[in-house]
């Protein structure tokens, strides 16, 4: 198969990117096997290298990394994560979270561009984490992101795609993958999600919270590999019944004639 | 005039004064809460509720809310999953004075006691942090009394430069400072600070705190403010449940702590829940006790209330409502802890300020959140 998602130069057969800050440690293997993800967001926050629970020490050598910048509020403070990040062995991916408001934990797209653009020129593959709003999309383009990530919800919050008609807009206009992040709730959602377009989709809490975290992991797979091939195949047109009355608004041009 | 006689109200010579209107807005829900108001159908509709207003919280901590506890803990487990996942952050104090000032009637610090004063210095800090960083912690919490005199603001900034060495997250809880002060602290290297009202009703505050510079009120009361302003990351709040009413007192901390977060979203925001043990025997006479599933009451609204704040759970706790506890809203625990001043790696230099009731280990906590399906967490903040 041909269909291959490709961020920064890099090819992924996978379009689900996997959460990592919210489940047992000792699970991470299980869920990446099931979900038979390629890629795993991890906050270097959580990072003890050498120390107790180093959630570095619980990913498979052959899963790519990508550090966030959880914690920083601050596009200075996402600079510096990001130069850490790279300097402890973390690679050149870089999901960029700046995030100023310890309630919803809205990012702060101004922020975040500033950040993007530091980033990109020192050579790092930028994924930046933003509210989906067009102009900034934009910026994140010009500024040299790799991605855009666009939540879904607020994160955390399970509730799915209330932002679909803006991802929507984000898919159509901006010339990079957009991947889907945070508050995707359950696998039809994120099916929703590919079908609509995007070029993957990234979930953690949804997996998390479930009663069966790795039978959870098996369904994402499913649901997103199935909303790509939806999209691929293009969507069949849905017939709205009442659009075609029987007495047309255009039937006077018949008249005319 | 002594100080017995100063109002709690007045500032004393080189405490900051700050213009915050929060203290006065605090102070007044404080006294209009009415908790007996609340009925089970106040309670009911807290719980349908996403997100709890004030008046829900309100309906949340009262007598009606005391028969869903089981509703609540329900929300409350989801909430803390939604926000923490599975994650338990593990901490330990670390005591490096007991001198004090002040006479707070209920503290074993309290400068009346005849109990062994010490304060370590700076090598034996490190001796002491060195004997805890061996248990894995990353994460410690720097405590001393009031005392500027022999335990200056210099001398805390030097141990936190020692603890920089050794930890990537430093918190103290300290007597409260001016914000140029903090903001000292924050260079040294602690990015966290918890400062506890005890009580809100100001009478109250008053009786128990009749001597030293703890008694001005409004000092205490903006001292997270000038934290915040200072440069701090985050802060803590809490109030000593059972010195006073505590269904008003839990109520005062969640709306201080709610216009803090409204103020100043940036911040971090947590919860300590230390209470007065009840007397056994003397349960049914005093309407000020606080008994485990009043706790839990307590714990639930503040998770309810603030879905995304910390809320710790102290070793004043027994092990059983611990464990139980971190499962359900808390998702902070001390682990391998020492109340005396110094005592991890020789012999502790002075006495304890109160009793704990789990001396459990690292190892031990650490095993012991795994069991329940969960994740012990050393470190989650990175200093840049």
């Amino acid at each position: 198969m041909t269909d291959k998602l490709v961020i920064g130069g890099h090819e992924f057969k996978s379009r689900f990117i996997l959460g990592s800050g919210k489940f047992s440690l000792d699970m991470t293997k299980a869920v990446i096997e099931n979900a038979d993800v390629e890629m795993i967001t991890v906050a270097l926050r959580r990072a003890n290298i050498g120390g107790e629970g180093n959630i570095l020490d619980f990913i498979p050598k052959d899963i790519v990394l990508l550090p966030n910048t959880s914690g920083a509020r601050t596009a200075g403070e996402a600079v510096r994560i990001a130069r850490l990040s790279r300097e402890i062995g973390c690679g050149n991916f870089i999901k960029i979270e700046v995030i100023n408001d310890s309630k919803y934990l809205m990012p702060d797209n101004y922020e975040t561009v500033k950040a993007t653009e530091t980033l990109a020129k020192e050579g790092f593959i930028v994924m930046p984490y933003m509210y989906p709003e067009l102009n900034a999309a934009r910026a994140l383009q010009n500024a040299g992101a790799a991605a855009v990530m666009p939540l879904g919800a607020p994160i955390g919050s399970n509730k799915g795609l209330l932002t679909r008609d803006f991802i929507k807009m984000l898919i159509d206009e901006i010339n990079l993958p957009i991947i889907v992040d945070a508050g995707i709730g359950r696998p039809s959602q994120a099916c929703e999600a590919m079908e609509m377009g995007a070029a993957a989709v990234m979930a953690n809490t949804a997996i998390a919270t479930a009663k069966e975290v790795s039978v959870m992991a098996k369904a994402f797979k499913l649901a997103v590999e199935a909303g790509r091939a939806a999209y691929l195949a293009g969507l069949g047109r849905v017939l709205d019944y009442k659009a075609e009355a029987s007495s047309p608004l255009t039937g006077f041009l018949e008249d005319l004639a | 005039m002594t100080s017995r006689e100063s109002s709690i109200m007045h500032h004393l010579e080189g405490m900051e004064a700050i213009d915050s209107d929060i203290m006065s807005k605090v102070l007044n829900m404080a006294q209009k809460y009415d908790y007996n108001q609340y009925t089970v159908r106040d309670v009911e509709g807290a719980l349908e509720r996403e997100a709890l207003s004030v008046e829900d919280f309100a309906a949340v901590l009262s007598p009606a809310a005391a028969a869903y506890l089981e509703q609540l803990a329900q929300k409350a487990r989801l909430e803390t999953r939604k926000h923490f996942g599975n994650s338990v952050s593990l901490f330990t104090p670390l005591y490096i004075s007991n001198y004090c000032e002040n006479n707070c009637v209920y503290c074993g610090f309290n400068c009346k006691n005849k109990i062994q004063r010490g304060k370590l210095s700076l090598e034996e800090i490190e001796d002491e942090l060195k004997t805890i960083a061996k248990t894995g912690l990353k994460d410690i919490l720097i405590l001393t009394g009031e005392a500027r005199r022999k335990c200056d603001v210099a001398y805390i900034g030097e141990a936190i430069k020692l603890a920089r060495k050794y930890f990537s997250t430093i918190s103290v809880e300290i007597f409260p400072l001016n914000t140029e002060e903090y903001r000292y602290i924050r260079q040294c290297g602690a990015d966290f600070v918890c400062v506890y009202q005890e009580t809100y009703n100001t009478e109250t505050y008053e009786k128990m705190h009749p001597r030293g510079p703890k008694r001005v009120f409004p000092y205490r009361f903006n001292a997270q403010e000038r934290a915040i302003k200072g440069g701090m990351r985050g802060v803590a709040l809490g109030v000593l449940l059972g010195l006073d009413d505590f269904r008003r007192d839990a109520f005062a901390a969640g709306i201080h702590a709610y216009l803090l977060q409204q103020k100043y979203p940036h911040a971090e925001l947590s919860f300590s829940v230390p209470r007065l043990r009840p007397y056994i025997n003397n349960s049914r006479n005093n309407p000020r006790n606080v008994h485990e599933s009043q706790l839990l009451q307590v714990i639930l609204a503040y998770r309810l209330l603030m879905p995304f704040a910390g809320i710790t759970i102290s070793t004043r706790e027994s092990p059983e409502f611990r464990d139980n506890v971190i499962g359900i809203a808390a998702n902070k625990v001390s682990a391998g802890v020492k109340v005396s001043v110094g005592g991890h790696d020789s012999e502790a230099k002075g006495d304890e300020q109160f009793e704990i009731s789990d001396p459990r280990d690292v190892a031990a906590i650490h095993q012991m959140i795994l069991s329940r399906g969960l994740q012990p967490v050393y470190t989650d903040y990175v200093r840049v």
